[in-house]
């Protein structure tokens, strides 16, 4: 069994904090972290190879600081980690984004590739379903447990809104998956070791043989305009005094509403 | 690249390095450079003291221009995917009509549905709700949500109709499949905009979402591919006017061999967790990471019993484990618009802002006073919640008799 774990290198961004004074963003000092979501798509991926037997391939598309994301990766289990890195990748959007790791996966193969379901910092849960597109396999989304792969064939649990589907895919198959799914180990002392002495293999433009009108900024449809932080409401107001002062000042307002 | 440094004004002073959140500006030999992680995003031009960061438009020569005016004149109208379930349109899909009715209005076009697996009764529901024209397509085995077939049908009725637009809600359903019909008609998707405006001069969609985790805005453009596809969360867009005697006209589609690979053996349904329902809730008391604990939400869901309202959570409170995920209002929770939000203990970070900033009254209690939760509310205390929280109650208990 072949298995591609997709991961992402993405900033806490519990720490990010805004600088009320510009309205920019603070990132100083903000940790790099591996997508938690990622975290459960490697768990999964390791199980199925202590099951069945086979390799994981760990790879992200990134800066070449990404490179502790993929030893941290080794740590945890994978057999295999790639860097995709390469100048004329950067600002990719989700269309990009999915297009260069699908031309990864083509060079590497790939029985199961797992995702997280989404990356904390953009939220957008589209690079999975769109890298199963460009790769022509089919994809199953929110998977939240694993019934069984025999024959070609995995059956899994998607989540929905009020329940879940039982979907059943041929391989190769994507797969995104949701915290349920599994608890992630903890690093081993082996692969931690492992993780210092791993070779981390890249790949670039030439290496997945990617056309330059679809990589990149230039490659990508979406372009953001500009960031900007909400505006205050205007109706706003600060109800100053002792505490037992704006309770009181409170309650009444409550009541001008009827919502006492 | 369109963000240029005027090398002759720059004083290498480095306020802007702080402002990219792209980390794409450098300082390099005493002057500020822009890398190739620049996204063009603009968020550096107003904070350089000497105006020395421009952005410099695009020029297209002329030839180039004109061809893509042609390619995108090809497409018109703004269409909206009608999700159903069971056969019956769902409430998201009303509100897409609902956005895409003011949309189209705007640039005086037509609006459009797509829907699958439902009867024609729904369909001319969905004229009612405002669209002027619907793809229905009947087919049985579309009844029950299944990626390939909806990404197939979908991407068909896009190629064939060409709509200048395309909106989807932001489920389960459509955050599975929509990705994929982006990627096959190749053009951009923008996830889980909270604000769809009209760019004036362009007749571009702008479309507005949190960003960088939740932490700011950003407006998203698609200005050479179409469609632009976007998704919206539930409960973000209001729902149109609802009018029976509106006309419009229902197309048919004849789909006969509908393959796909991936098969749905099951649905099971599971009945949501007891005692929340966040968005039908007419007043909710949520709590941050301020509360501190398990403990503390004890408090605010004995406030929430006397008012008669629910218990919500921000996402810090939730990933803390302090309060299960059903609770969780935001982006990556729920949105929320009751008659009476409690803020305790909340930041307000943008993320947590989105699911709950229309709702009608805000009251923020938050021990820090530059906490941009306060930016949306009504009411602000600055205090400590442990402290105004208790007497509240205690105020509300003399009120009602209870004490």
């Amino acid at each position: 069994m072949k298995i591609v774990v997709c991961i992402k290198q993405v900033p806490d961004t519990a720490e990010i904090k805004i600088n009320p004074e510009t309205n920019t963003l603070v990132r100083e000092g903000v940790p790099s972290i591996i997508n938690p979501y990622d975290l459960h798509a490697l768990e999964a991926g390791v199980q199925i190879k202590e099951e069945l037997g086979g390799t994981v391939t760990v790879i992200t598309m990134g800066p070449p600081q990404a490179e502790s994301a993929l030893r941290e990766a080794i740590s945890l289990g994978a057999d295999e980690v790639i860097l995709i890195s390469d100048r004329a990748f950067a600002g990719s959007d989700t269309w990009a984004t999915s297009y260069t790791l699908s031309r990864a996966i083509k060079k590497i193969g790939a029985d199961i590739i797992f995702c997280g379901k989404q990356a904390i910092d953009g939220d957008t849960a589209q690079v999975g379903p769109e890298t199963a597109e460009f790769l022509g396999i089919p994809h199953i989304s929110y998977v939240k447990k694993i019934e069984y792969i025999r024959d070609g064939v995995i059956r899994v649990q998607r989540m929905m809104e009020d329940g879940y589907d039982v979907v059943e895919s041929p391989l190769p198959v994507l797969l995104t998956v949701v915290k349920e799914l599994n608890e992630p180990r903890m690093p081993s002392i082996r692969g931690v070791l492992a993780s210092r002495r791993i070779e981390i293999k890249k790949m670039g433009m030439a290496d997945i043989e990617a056309r330059e009108d679809c990589v990149g900024l230039k490659g990508s449809p979406t372009k953001v305009k500009n960031i900007f932080a909400p505006e205050r409401r205007k109706d706003s107001m600060m109800i100053d005094g002792t505490p037992e002062e704006q309770v009181e000042k409170l309650i009444e307002e409550m009541r001008k509403i009827k919502c006492l | 690249m369109p963000i240029i440094i005027k090398k002759d004004k720059c004083t290498g002073c480095e306020t802007c390095i702080e402002s990219c959140p792209y980390d794409a500006i450098e300082i390099k030999d005493g002057k500020a450079i822009i890398n190739e992680y620049c996204n063009e995003c603009s968020a550096c031009l107003s904070v350089c003291p000497e105006g020395a960061i421009i952005k410099k438009e695009e020029v297209l020569v002329k030839e180039e221009l004109k061809e893509r005016e042609k390619r995108l004149q090809d497409y018109s109208g703004i269409m909206v995917f009608a999700e159903q379930r069971d056969g019956k349109v769902a409430h998201v899909s009303l509100e897409l009509l609902g956005a895409g009715r003011r949309l189209a209005d705007q640039l005086n076009t037509h609006l459009s549905a797509v829907l699958l697996g439902a009867d024609r009764s729904e369909a001319e529901e969905l004229i009612k709700w405002g669209a002027d024209r619907v793809y229905l397509c009947n087919n049985h085995s579309l009844r029950t949500f299944n990626d390939d077939p909806y990404t197939d049908v979908l991407s068909k009725v896009i190629e064939e109709y060409k709509p200048s637009i395309v909106l989807a809600g932001a489920t389960p359903i459509g955050r599975s499949f929509i990705p994929r019909v982006a990627a096959r008609v190749r053009t951009g998707l923008t996830a889980d905009c909270t604000s769809l405006e009209i760019d004036k001069e362009t007749g571009n969609l702008l479309q507005i979402r949190p960003a960088f985790g939740g932490n700011i805005m950003a407006t998203i453009l698609c200005p050479d591919h179409r469609p632009q596809m976007a998704t919206v969360r539930p409960r973000v867009m209001k729902k149109g006017q609802y009018d029976p005697e509106r006309k419009g006209e229902i197309i048919e589609l004849n789909m006969d061999e509908i393959e796909s690979r991936t098969k749905v053996i099951e649905t099971v349904k599971e009945t949501a967790e007891l005692g929340v329902n966040l968005q039908e809730a007419e007043i909710i008391v949520s709590g941050g990471r301020g509360v501190g604990g398990k403990e503390g939400f004890k408090l605010l869901q004995e406030l929430a019993d006397l008012l008669g309202g629910v218990v919500g959570a921000s996402r810090a409170a939730v990933d803390e484990g302090w309060i299960p995920y059903s609770h969780q209002i935001g982006q990556t929770g729920k949105t929320v618009n009751p008659r009476l939000y409690i803020a305790c203990g909340i930041s307000g970070a943008v993320q947590h802002l989105v699911g709950m900033q229309s709702s009608d009254i805000i009251v923020a209690i938050n021990k820090n006073p530059e906490a941009p939760i306060f930016n949306v509310a009504t009411y602000g205390i600055v205090g400590d919640l442990f402290e105004i929280v208790p007497l509240l109650i205690n105020k509300i208990k003399e009120i009602k008799g209870l004490s």
